[in-house]
């Protein structure tokens, strides 16, 4: 069980939000020029890493807003947390 | 009853023969290359006169050899199921499974045992329907009692989109020549006693589909029968043995770098389920795959009350009775990415909601044990089972929430595709290119429970 820090609203519990994946996958800015194996890798294909996570999630239950976390997909420890927009933030590897 | 050369051979000093050991060794297993005793009902009463002191140990624990024709990596189900079917149906015998744990560890050893293969797409229903047919001989076909029982599955439906959903797939099974029933509210209460059928319910009960040739079976027994008949085959299972790397040179695979050292092989075949993004990245490919925690539980046992497999979309929940006497329950897979084989216990709340619902009977059971399980979950919701970029390496990995039933299937068609370096007919379509072809083969509704 997440204890999870909306920037927006502070700690709450994992019901009140829902995941929404990978963080920090920038639309193609030439989406024309894209060859089907890049759509592949932009709509499909993921870092999926064993460490630490930059992943999106929304407070559906609270504030509604989308904001990012650093967690680690082991021990689930959260490192940061951020508004959307933000840099990564710097991570214990 | 002991083989004198069987300790010799394979140095296991501590077995010494026994008084009434002696005398003729115990027949072999068929086709084997290693003095393995055939199990029997004579070769139990001839242990039980011994008090079961000779048994031998079912696989041997060698030391990794230098090099190996094939080395697969991951000792579950689906491994060693391809490594027995490599070397029985393609005589490829120089082969090592490589395991980080111990054999059948992991989502093997984790899952709901359920067995079906009611899916919706033509792809799907002929690998899992292959797996099933499988099933039904596997106990015979390894000698090793995998105590499969096709008990009936039924798929419940609680809405009008429900009933169409279930109507669909119906259909499309029974065209490709899987046998399916639908039964109203009241078959179901007649094939399934105990379960909720009011009107007032929550979601009532408004129809099921009952595939009768599902059911379960033992899930660790599995992976020890096609270990066996994979080590008695000459294969060389390998367990705390961790890949941290592979050799490729030019584009062709030539070995993996293991925490026991390096194990040269032209071919080296994938089977890590929820690791599999990790083996990936150490070849430099990224797959579209994402690591979830799937739990599920026990209860207490109770006397025989749960005569079906019984599961359910919109209430979501899957249960079983073992054995043993305890449900075997499961449900939602976790959302958030995950490597620990643990959840949150908010989903497990979830899924006693829905169980209750459904069986009012259960209110009051305790529950006595809950794990979890790293699933890897594709886009579509179905398997890669494939060639990658890269020459001599494969994949058999995406079978997410349901790769327990089609162990005996994707370990037959996936050692086809190593032997001959091209996909039987049944594992043509589920490929890695796929997903940039646009070929999906969505199985989002039908393997979203019962896993």
């Amino acid at each position: 069980m997440l204890l999870i820090p909306c920037p927006y609203c502070g700690a709450r519990d994992e019901h009140e939000f829902r995941f929404g994946g990978e963080a920090h996958i920038a639309r193609p800015e030439n989406p024309d020029k894209l060859s089907d194996e890049e759509w592949a890798d932009y709509l499909f294909h993921k870092t999926n890493p064993k460490g630490v996570h930059f992943e999106r999630w929304v407070h559906e239950a609270g504030c509604g807003r989308w904001f990012n976390l650093a967690r680690h997909t082991v021990s689930h420890e959260i490192y940061a947390s951020y508004k959307v927009g933000a840099r990564k933030p710097e991570v214990p590897e | 009853m002991v083989c004198r050369d069987h300790a010799i051979r394979y140095g296991r000093r501590e077995f010494a023969p026994l008084k009434g050991g002696h005398g003729k060794p115990p027949r072999r297993y068929r086709g084997a290359t290693g003095p393995v005793s055939r199990y029997s009902i004579f070769s139990l009463a001839r242990n039980a006169l011994d008090y079961h002191r000779g048994w031998q140990k079912v696989w041997r624990s060698p030391d990794p050899k230098p090099e190996y024709d094939v080395v697969i990596v991951g000792a579950g189900g689906h491994g060693l199921a391809t490594a027995y079917y490599l070397a029985k149906e393609h005589g490829i015998t120089n082969v090592a499974v490589v395991e980080k744990g111990w054999l059948g560890g992991g989502n093997t050893g984790r899952n709901t045992t359920i067995v079906r293969a009611n899916y919706l797409q033509d792809a799907s229903t002929g690998v899992y329907g292959h797996a099933l047919k499988l099933w039904e001989t596997l106990s015979q076909e390894l000698n090793y009692n995998v105590m499969f029982s096709p008990r009936g599955l039924l798929h419940m439906a609680h809405t009008e989109h429900d009933l169409k959903e279930i109507a669909r797939r119906h259909v499309a099974n029974r065209l490709l020549g899987i046998d399916l029933e639908f039964l109203n509210p009241r078959q179901v209460k007649t094939f399934c006693p105990i379960v909720n059928i009011s009107p007032n319910a929550r979601y009532p009960v408004l129809g099921a589909s009952l595939q009768r040739n599902a059911g379960v079976a033992r899930h660790d027994a599995v992976a020890w029968g096609y270990a066996r008949g994979a080590d008695a085959r000459g294969v060389d299972i390998v367990q705390n043995c961790e890949v941290t790397g592979f050799r490729i040179e030019g584009g062709r695979m030539q070995g993996v770098d293991t925490s026991r050292g390096t194990i040269k092989a032209k071919k080296v075949a994938v089977v890590t389920a929820g690791h599999s993004s990790v083996l990936a990245a150490m070849a430099g490919l990224r797959l579209p795959i994402e690591s979830h925690p799937l739990q599920a539980l026990v209860s207490e046992p109770l006397k025989p009350i749960m005569n079906t497999v019984l599961m359910s979309n919109t209430v979501h929940v899957y249960v079983s009775q073992s054995d043993k006497g305890e449900l075997v329950i499961g449900a939602s897979a976790d959302l958030f990415y995950s490597y620990a084989q643990r959840g949150s216990i908010m989903v497990i709340e979830e899924q006693m909601e829905s169980l209750v619902d459904m069986f009012p009977i259960f209110s009051r059971l305790r529950m006595m044990r809950k794990w979890g399980g790293i699933v890897d979950i594709c886009p579509d919701a179905s398997p890669i089972i494939a060639k990658m970029p890269i020459e001599g390496l494969y994949f058999n990995c995406g079978w997410g929430t349901g790769g327990f039933k089609a162990i005996p299937g994707s370990g037959h068609v996936f050692a086809h595709t190593i032997a001959n370096d091209a996909p039987h007919p049944l594992n043509a379509a589920f490929t890695l290119e796929r997903f940039s072809s646009g070929n999906l083969i969505d199985e989002n509704l039908a393997a979203a429970v019962a896993h």
